[in-house]
């Protein structure tokens, strides 16, 4: 029945094709020029043309980032006369009274990237493991699609997750009188790096998992067989045989990881404060490079206003933050990719 | 599980552990190998029981008891106290008589608000149907009873009655409980409410279990009080986004595709540059698509798109799903047999009929499933719609590509960051409603790749 | 004539062996004993199940998923696959090599002193010694010795090979089995490769699986030959599985086989 549906399928499309073919060999005799010349095609040219600028416009996208963040951004440095050892260094940032020092943002960037990483590439790599080497293939079959529907969840929901549930989670345990903290200090404050950092490692979870367990069965079978054959456990196999060869694989999953990291917003919008604090401590509020854009740009945002200005100034940093990791990830990939051929 | 003893030859060189001692050392590393095995697996477990809590979570926040304080008692206005039973014109009545001015200016005016009461409401108003008389009045010159009817002939019932609701009724949640406090802890609820509210003799207050995700929560407008508000308005601002975004970056995004895929030969360095190009920008922050949008769409073309709207809103997701599209469709392309091509080439057909007749129907479902996917990835993306500036403090439903918007990812970021109880809650309801329409969406996916398959192995 | 101690002539001895691959048969029935310190050769038509044989040998086929051995299959007067047996130190015992040369992508050396340091080698001089003595005795230490940091995949594929030979001799194991060992090497690696063997079976138990009828008469004691049977089943589908079919001194296979089978087969009359 499906069969005679496509075949159907088939046919009109044969015919299709058949009356494009009679039109073009009309239309070659009506022009009465000798067979088998060049014609025009302006149709096609015009086709083609619109397709080429189809593809054009990721390259313009590209440039329209480049030069809305350039733009503004240099804006800023001109009529702050700010320069960019003070953009970098500088650990206050406040615009309204003309400081403009990345690092508060920056560093709780950091703080909630690293505890993400912290979370999700050794639970990552561990479930990928667990996957691709141990796990029956039914049950396989039954987390696969767990992972994705994990990796498809929206990240304000993630964020939501973050405030309210792990933020009062963690403030109870570790702000409650314990051996610890045995005068029940506030420790965690409700606003902190520690939960949406937590958060964004579940986040991210799914994505090492998969590019990882990719990279992890695309090492040969001859090698596993070799390890197994000169009598190495099974464990002893994963570690010194498959997952040195999956290295570059799990290497890229880990910086791409990093990267949504470091760009995620929305968890960290909710749940890390809201402003900016220098303070490496991260069990206190700091706002990082994206829920300072986010929180500011959700104001009453006039432009060419030095907030809206400084706003493309982080996102300038975010761009080649972000940019430089994944041309990184890409490069580990591709220069180790033929290592076992 | 010890390796019993294999009587052993002698060993060739003799440096290597043999007999006994290998025998226990082998169980040495089988036990470390077993210890490993129980992390590997542990972190799997630990994946699920977080996409449980998470889900658990939700639903948690989404239903149980509530304590609430009323002005007026609902059941006092209308039959079970459903609003829903009673007229236009009933409904008109019961609004409070100083608020009527707001409610006309607010729902029907198109003048600015302040200008509202000086300027006659037949132009203040147009297409309203106006009770005979009153088009040449200003607001302050008509009568209560003209305003009433008003309201009552050009507001739809579910609108009037989540006014009387708000305004008149006005409930107002003291208390709320989550699932499992209602479940578990229905004697500590008890408790409370006769402490603090005067349990079930109190005239004011009532407890009841509410279910936050519910028929009114899907169809009322959005609303500043988190009782009466719903979550229709940001469905349609989601729609209205979406629809747009999916025709925008299907046409271009299969466009780049075929370009690279069916014309690109492939060492040239300008494609080989897009190609590159493409994959970076998959791994942009969303929120720097935000800024781009903000820049571009939002100020400089504002001519076209009317600034904060949902045209801009579209053009900007479009952007952020270009290189999802883009990729998948490319690989969908890269799947049909050259064969066809082929056949259709040496039947004299021309490279753009070939595309269009061969081609791109057999490459469809795979561009298609993709296409989905990026779909349900831009429907839950926040950070740029907040950036381009999506409202959360609109109340009317969307009517063009050039009005202003919320929608669902916004309402939900919005309703999170209060911090009262009863905004989680909704919230939590919210919640629900995108991913049921994740899960529909993927599933829609999921359906679709499995007929490529199976049509694939016929 | 059962052996259950070191002093037996016999490495293995299989007694009605059947291996299923997902409960499907692949080799019905195999009884045979298999000499130490002798180089036994398997012949046979492709997917008759020699591979098979070879791989239950050392309990690889614990590696396939769906995958099951019946019968008795003893090593030394030992069940292999008795519930106590741990297929790890059967696998450190009986050593692999196989068709395809296939060297870690590591230094030669860290390739020769993988097993060694899985049994707890750390000592440098006594792994460079181990390294030695075994790339020596694959004679491959005179071609390698020069630079031993050298990835393994940067070698030839005959170089590759005794690269495999010289990994599994440096685990001290008992017996050898070589899965087609020839099969991708030129005349001259084959070669080389040959003379390894006359001078590892010295040391060694050898079980060999070769398609080439030269090979088997040039190096083996004794040679199996295994061959193919099929049947329709009831569903129309056609059943294939593997069998023994004569095991005998090689070179009495050769000369004069009791099966008309076999001898077709060894006259290269077989399909
Ligand atoms: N992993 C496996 N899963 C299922 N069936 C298998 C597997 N390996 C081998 N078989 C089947 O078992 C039978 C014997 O295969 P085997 O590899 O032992 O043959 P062989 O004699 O070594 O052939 P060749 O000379 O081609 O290497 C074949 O029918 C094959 O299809
Ligand atoms: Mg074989």
């Amino acid at each position: 029945m499906e069969s005679q549906i496509k075949a159907g399928q088939q046919a009109d499309i044969s015919v299709g094709i058949a009356r494009d073919v009679f039109r073009n060999v009309r239309r070659a005799e009506a022009d009465g020029r000798p067979i088998l010349t060049q014609r025009a095609r302006p149709f096609e040219d015009a086709a083609r043309i619109f397709l080429i600028l189809c593809a054009m416009l990721s390259i313009f996208t590209t440039i329209g980032i480049l030069l809305v963040l350039g733009n503004e951004s240099l804006l800023l440095f001109i009529n702050e006369g700010l320069s960019l050892i003070e953009f970098l260094t500088g650990t206050e940032w406040r615009p309204q009274s003309g400081s403009f020092g990345i690092l508060p943002l920056l560093s709780a960037t950091i703080k909630t990237s690293v505890i993400a990483m912290l979370v999700a590439t050794p639970l990552g790599l561990g479930a990928a493991i667990y996957l691709g080497e141990y796990a029956p293939q039914r049950l396989r079959a039954a987390l696969k699609p767990i992972l994705e529907l994990l990796a498809g969840i929206p990240t304000v929901v993630y964020g939501y997750f973050a405030i309210s549930f792990m933020t009062p989670l963690l403030r109870g345990l570790l702000n409650s009188p314990s051996f610890f903290n045995p005068n029940g200090t506030e420790i965690l404050q409700f606003y902190n790096n520690v939960s949406p950092g937590i958060i964004m490692g579940i986040m991210i979870f799914p994505t090492i998992v998969s590019m990882s367990e990719d990279a992890l069965s695309a090492v040969p079978r001859a090698l596993r067989e070799a390890s197994y054959g000169l009598g190495a456990t099974k464990f002893e196999t994963i570690i010194r045989v498959i997952l040195p060869a999956a290295l570059s694989g799990i290497a890229a999953a880990i910086i791409v990881g990093l990267s949504r990291a470091v760009g995620e917003t929305m968890i960290v919008a909710l749940a890390s404060g809201a402003g900016p604090n220098y303070d490496w401590n991260p069990f206190v509020f700091a706002e990082t490079m994206t829920a300072h854009i986010a929180r500011i740009s959700s104001g009453d945002l006039s432009y060419g206003s030095v907030d809206y200005e400084s706003l493309f100034s982080i996102g300038l940093t975010l761009f080649f933050l972000t940019l430089g990791l994944n041309i990184l990830s890409r490069w580990i990939t591709n220069k180790f990719r033929e290592v076992y051929q | 599980m010890s390796a019993v003893e294999v009587p052993n030859t002698q060993p060739i060189d003799g440096r290597l552990l043999a007999g006994a001692e290998f025998t226990r050392q082998l169980a040495a590393r089988q036990r470390r190998g077993r210890l490993w095995a129980r992390f590997f697996s542990l972190s799997t477990v630990v994946a699920v029981v977080a996409l449980i809590t998470l889900l658990l979570s939700i639903i948690n926040d989404a239903f149980g008891f509530v304590i609430s304080t009323y002005r007026v008692d609902p059941t006092t206005l209308a039959p079970d106290g459903n609003l829903e039973l009673l007229s236009n014109e009933e409904l008109a009545a019961l609004l409070p008589e100083r608020r009527l001015g707001a409610y006309l200016r607010d729902n029907l005016s198109v003048v600015p608000p302040t200008e509202f009461p000086s300027v006659p409401l037949g132009q203040a108003l147009p297409g309203a149907i106006l009770p005979p008389g009153v088009a040449e009045k200003t607001f302050a010159e008509t009568t209560v009873e003209e305003r009433r009817s008003i309201l009552a002939n050009n507001l739809n019932v579910d609108l009037l009655a989540s006014l009387v609701e708000l305004d008149v009724v006005s409930e107002d949640v003291r208390e709320t409980y989550t699932l499992i406090e209602s479940l578990f802890e229905r004697d500590r609820i008890e408790r409370e409410y006769e402490e603090k509210f005067g349990g079930a003799s109190a005239t004011d207050t009532v407890k009841y279990f509410r279910s936050w995700l519910s028929l009114d929560f899907i169809t009322a407008p959005q609303a500043s009080s988190p009782e009466v508000a719903g979550i229709r308005t940001a469905i349609l601002g989601t729609v209205w986004i979406m629809a747009i975004t999916v025709v925008f970056s299907f046409i271009v995004g299969v466009g780049a595709a075929i370009y690279l895929e069916e014309y690109a030969t492939g060492n040239n360095p300008l494609e080989r540059f897009i190609e590159t190009n493409i994959r970076n920008l998959a791994g942009v922050p969303s929120i720097i698509y935000g800024l781009l949008g903000l820049a571009v769409f939002v100020r400089v073309l504002e001519g076209i798109t009317q600034g904060r709207t949902i045209l801009s809103a579209s053009l900007t997701m479009g952007l952020l799903v270009l290189p999802v599209i883009i990729i998948n469709a490319q690989e969908a392309l890269r799947a049909v047999p050259s064969s066809l091509r082929e056949a259709s080439f040496g039947l004299g057909a021309t490279r753009w009929q070939t595309i269009l007749r061969t081609v791109l129907p057999s490459a469809m479902p795979g561009i298609l499933t993709g296409t989905i996917l990026a779909m349900s990835r831009a429907i839950g993306e926040t950070a740029p719609l907040i950036v381009i500036g999506a409202s959360t403090t609109i109340f009317v439903d969307p009517s063009s590509v050039v009005s202003k918007f919320t929608a669902l990812p916004i309402q939900i970021y919005d309703w999170t960051r209060r911090p009262q109880d009863d905004f989680r809650s909704i919230a939590a309801a919210g919640i629900l409603v995108l991913l049921v329409l994740l899960i529909g969406l993927n599933a829609t996916a999921i359906i679709l790749r499995q007929r490529i398959r199976r049509s694939l192995q016929s | 004539m059962s052996a259950t101690n070191s002093g037996s002539a016999y490495s293995f001895e299989l007694k009605d062996m059947n291996v299923y691959y997902s409960d499907k048969l692949a080799v019905d029935s195999v009884t045979l004993s298999i000499q130490a310190r002798k180089i036994t050769a398997f012949i046979g038509p492709s997917g008759c199940g020699k591979s098979t044989v070879l791989r239950a040998l050392n309990r690889m086929n614990d590696l396939i998923p769906g995958a099951k051995v019946t019968g008795d299959v003893r090593f030394m007067g030992r069940n292999l696959y008795d519930p106590n047996v741990d297929p790890v130190e059967v696998r450190r015992r009986i050593g692999m090599v196989f068709q395809k040369p296939n060297p870690f992508p590591k230094s030669i050396y860290d390739n020769v002193a993988y097993g060694p340091r899985l049994l707890g080698i750390r000592q440098k001089s006594t792994l460079d010694d181990i390294v030695e003595n075994s790339l020596k005795s694959a004679f491959l230490w005179d071609e390698v010795k020069g630079d031993l940091k050298k990835s393994g995949l940067a070698l030839s594929g005959g170089q590759q090979q005794r690269l495999c030979i010289a990994r599994t001799i440096a685990v001290e194991p008992e017996v050898i089995l070589m899965d087609e060992p020839c099969s991708a090497l030129d005349p001259i690696a084959t070669q080389a490769i040959e003379d390894l063997m006359l001078e590892l079976v010295k040391k060694y138990t050898i079980v060999i699986v070769t398609h080439n009828m030269g090979q088997a008469q040039r190096v083996s004691d004794f040679t199996a030959f295994y061959s193919i049977r099929k049947a329709a089943e009831a569903d129309g589908i056609e059943r294939r599985w593997g069998l023994l079919v004569e095991y005998a001194p090689t070179e009495q296979l050769f000369s004069r086989p009791t099966s008309e089978e076999t001898e077709r087969y060894i006259r290269g009359e077989f399909g």
